[in-house]
């Protein structure tokens, strides 16, 4: 028997959802555990910089229908549009929420919140330009995360600094009673008990060989969920974004583009204009990913190897760029060796967001076809951020909408577990064969001999998904993909580590997350390899145009037997008209 | 490239040792945490230390490199004298090889009510502030809480349970310096005392180690500048 604990709610993961909604079930006096593998401020949300979306209106003309509209056309019409409404009029009272908390962001002279155009942004339904992101710098996510943390010291929230969690614990009836966790500090580990669990553990691009993505981003909720024998929606939708340093993959905001940078190939030409004749170089992300990978296809690209273009942001001064972009030029001069007050950045398209993820509502209770509805909530369970699968981000996601979705379905879900928490006050009795199940995955990594290597694999399987479930894909590539990969899951077994020690053992940290990349990576090869259209960031050349007819529908990916199952899209808002799919163009 | 590396097994009774290791590694444009994570890749799985975002904002890899606490991820090997000497951050307890532990620097910040305190009713939109007041909290916001500052001073190197650090301190001036705060005398009260507050002696080496470029030293003699100013 391994000690338990016992709270109301679990949290797993200790980013911008996670402490959002553990502020809402602290404030509310409920006794909330927050577990996280690394010290809060150090998730993964620390690393957005150029934004959150909100039509405050502070800059220019603005309402929340207009950000609804370019989201759903964002989304490249697979964003349930129920979710997407109630994200985007709930944008306003949430940033102003950051801002009473003590968010520091950028002002304007006015003294209001200072705001940049991100792509994407329209206004009047794909009129000009709009102006809607709301920034800290380029330093947002620090910000916000930091503030979150602050809020939920002040809240007495208690943290589990440093704690793994393993496996969701899941009784006959489907009721999700907590988690088992490992303690990294000493190794051991224990059961947090709770009626309500919520997974927000981010996301997973460490599947690829190059991303944005922090080395924590292994997606462990994610395989908590498969192994739990639930679904995860919609996992062939990666985003690429369009500005990653080449190799290192550090981000370049989108803010960059939003103050003015362009984007240029070898030749000095600023070719966005001629895949989006109106947004430019401020299309959405898809359609930026894909200009650069044609222009690098074609031989325009520069240093060399002909393998990135150029981001030149030069033209907007020295003092803006120090005041506006801090982040950008620190990354820049470290990781790409340049100062972009004297030259430009290179940047090539590099995976950046995890669209798909676990199936949830708008309140963040995880959804699946359970017994009878494609739909139905698992009882106890609740996701949300990066990890959650609403979907308000569809086929791709708009920048500035990623911590928007953090704050507002982190609230959400937080006020939805206080209701079911009411509803359901006894605990109900745990199964102890549940419980032992992690522990045998656990101690599986004890065995002494083993003839491969957790960085060895992980490092083939980060190769497939990059040669072969990139922004370009056609189902020879994919097929060949999911072959490789499933000779790489074989030997999987036969890796061993030659550290068995129990105190802070990252290494074993490694091999537990390469489970769960393993089983990301196979849902995202399976998923993409069924989709025979092309949406959002999902590319198909043998498949190149989106199919409403058949594909205007998510993909539910079941780890037994690489089942996929379909869900239809929710065109129908909550109070506004549908914006019914037409064609996308920039 | 050569490297020599603290290491400490908690489970055995050896004491802490110097590790060296030799990588074939192309050092050019690579960094510290390259270097570490190529050793536990390839040479010493059991080579333990924390990272996260590996491009200087999340601050899990403060490490002492060559005498000089750094990140890992932001800090290049070209150039380092060899072999590079890694040893974690200095005084705080030492958990297994290069990871520390932080419970004391956290309890430090956390003393200094790291939030906004404003007890007016929440207006409906956003509080003003002037970019004029805004700018009074850059180069302090931006803290990643690495330790790096903290663990590079002398008076908290004596004083560590007392000498909240320039870490705490320059959160507690960043919320000071908040015209949306309302908690400036209370903040005061706190932090005047001969050991929180005063047992720094402007020796800088925060301002030195900082990889985010922060001053500590300076928010701290504002901190003291407005407690004269208080008392006159």
């Amino acid at each position: 028997m391994i000690p338990k604990r016992t709270f109301d709610a679990v949290i797993v993961g200790g980013g911008g959802a996670g402490l959002r909604a553990a502020l809402q079930l602290s404030q509310a006096n409920l006794k909330v555990a927050l577990l996280s593998k690394v010290f809060p401020t150090r998730s993964h949300t620390v690393s957005a910089q150029g934004g959150i979306t909100a039509a405050l209106a502070n800059v220019s003309e603005d309402n929340w229908h207009w950000h609804m509209y370019d989201t759903v056309k964002g989304s490249d019409y697979l964003g349930d549009q129920d979710a997407i409404e109630f994200m985007c009029r709930n944008a306003l009272p949430a940033v102003y929420e950051l801002e009473h908390m003590g968010l520091p962001f950028s002002r304007l002279e006015n003294g209001k919140i200072y705001q940049r155009p991100f792509g994407g942004q329209s206004k009047n339904y794909g009129g000009e330009q709009a102006i809607r992101t709301c920034a800290a710098a380029d330093r947002t996510g620090h910000a916000l995360l930091h503030t979150l943390y602050q809020r939920n010291i002040a809240a007495r929230t208690q943290f589990f600094e440093e704690f793994f969690a393993l496996d969701l614990v899941r009784d006959e009836e489907g009721y999700v009673l907590g988690v088992v966790a490992l303690e990294i500090e000493t190794g051991e580990p224990c059961l947090f008990e709770s009626r309500a669990t919520l997974l927000a553990t981010g996301g997973a691009c460490r599947i690829f060989r190059h991303s944005t993505n922090a080395h924590i981003n292994t997606g462990d909720g994610l395989g908590m969920v498969l192994r739990a024998g639930l679904p995860l929606e919609d996992m062939e939708f990666w985003q690429f974004h369009p500005t990653g340093i080449p190799e290192v993959g550090s981000l370049i905001s989108e803010g960059v583009r939003g103050e003015g940078g362009i984007l240029y190939n070898k030749d000095g030409e600023a070719f966005m204009p001629r895949y989006a004749p109106n947004a430019k170089d401020l299309a959405s992300r898809d359609v930026v990913a894909r200009a650069i990978a044609q222009e690098i296809r074609a031989g325009r690209g520069c240093g060399e190897h002909g393998d990135y273009v150029h981001l030149d942001i030069r033209k907007l001064g020295a003092e803006k760029i120090k005041s506006r972009l801090p982040g950008i030029r620190e990354l820049s001069m470290q990781f790409a060796g340049v100062d972009p007050i004297d030259a430009p950045i290179p940047v090539t398209p590099t995976a950046h967001y995890m669209m798909g993820g676990i199936p949830s509502n708008m309140h963040g209770q995880v959804v699946a076809p359970v017994r009878t509805g494609p739909e139905e909530a698992v009882p106890g369970l609740y996701a949300v951020g990066e990890c959650a699968c609403v979907s308000v981000h569809g086929a791709n996601r708009l920048g500035g909408n990623s911590l928007l979705d953090l704050v507002v379905f982190g609230r959400a879900a937080g006020q939805h577990m206080i209701e079911y928490l009411k509803e359901n006050p006894i605990p109900r009795p745990m199964p102890q064969a549940e419980v032992d199940k992690p522990l045998a995955r656990l101690a599986r990594w004890d065995k002494p001999k083993g003839t491969e290597t957790v960085a060895g694999l992980r490092l083939e399987m980060q190769k497939i998904m990059q040669d072969h479930c990139g922004v370009y894909r056609t189902e020879a590539l994919l097929k060949e993909g999911l072959e490789l990969l499933d000779k790489v899951e074989t030997r999987l077994p036969d890796a061993t580590l030659s550290d068995h020690s129990k105190v802070f053992n990252t290494a074993r940290l490694e091999a537990l997350e390469l489970e769960n990349l393993m089983g990301i990576a196979r849902a995202t090869l399976v998923s993409a390899l069924a989709r025979t259209e092309s949406r959002g960031a999902h590319t198909r050349e043998d498949h190149p145009a989106r199919d409403d007819d058949h594909w205007l529908r998510h993909t539910l990916y079941f780890r037994e037997n690489d089942q996929l199952d379909y869900k239809p899209v929710r065109l129908k808002p909550l109070t506004v008209e549908t914006f019914q799919p037409k064609e996308r163009t920039y | 490239m050569r490297f020599r590396i603290y290491r400490y097994d908690p489970e055995s009774s050896a004491a802490p040792r110097m590790q060296d290791y030799e990588l074939d590694f192309d050092a050019k444009g690579k960094k510290v945490l390259d270097a570490l994570i190529a050793i536990k890749e390839t040479l010493d799985e059991s080579l333990s230390f924390r990272r996260s975002c590996r491009e200087g904002v999340c601050g899990s890899d403060g490490v002492n490199v060559n005498g000089t606490n750094v990140l890992a991820c932001i800090t290049d090997l070209e150039g380092l004298k060899e072999p590079v000497t890694i040893r974690p951050l200095p005084r705080l307890g030492v958990i297994r090889d290069l990871i520390v532990d932080m419970a004391q620097f956290y309890q430090h910040y956390k003393a200094v009510k790291p939030y906004l305190i404003n007890l007016d009713p929440e207006p409906e939109n956003e509080r003003l502030q002037s970019p004029e007041d805004r700018a009074e909290l850059d180069g302090l916001w931006e803290c990643i809480l690495c330790g790096c500052c903290t663990t590079s001073c002398p008076s908290f190197w004596w004083n560590p349970e007392k000498f909240l650090g320039p870490a705490a301190l320059l959160q507690g001036y960043r919320f000071i310096a908040d015209t949306r705060d309302q908690a400036t005398n209370e903040r005061l009260d706190f932090l005047e005392d001969p050991y929180r507050l005063f047992r720094c002696h402007g020796i800088m080496n925060c301002v030195e180690v900082c990889p985010k470029g922060l001053n500590p030293t300076e928010a701290i003699g504002k901190i003291k500048s407005l407690l004269v100013k208080r008392a006159l």
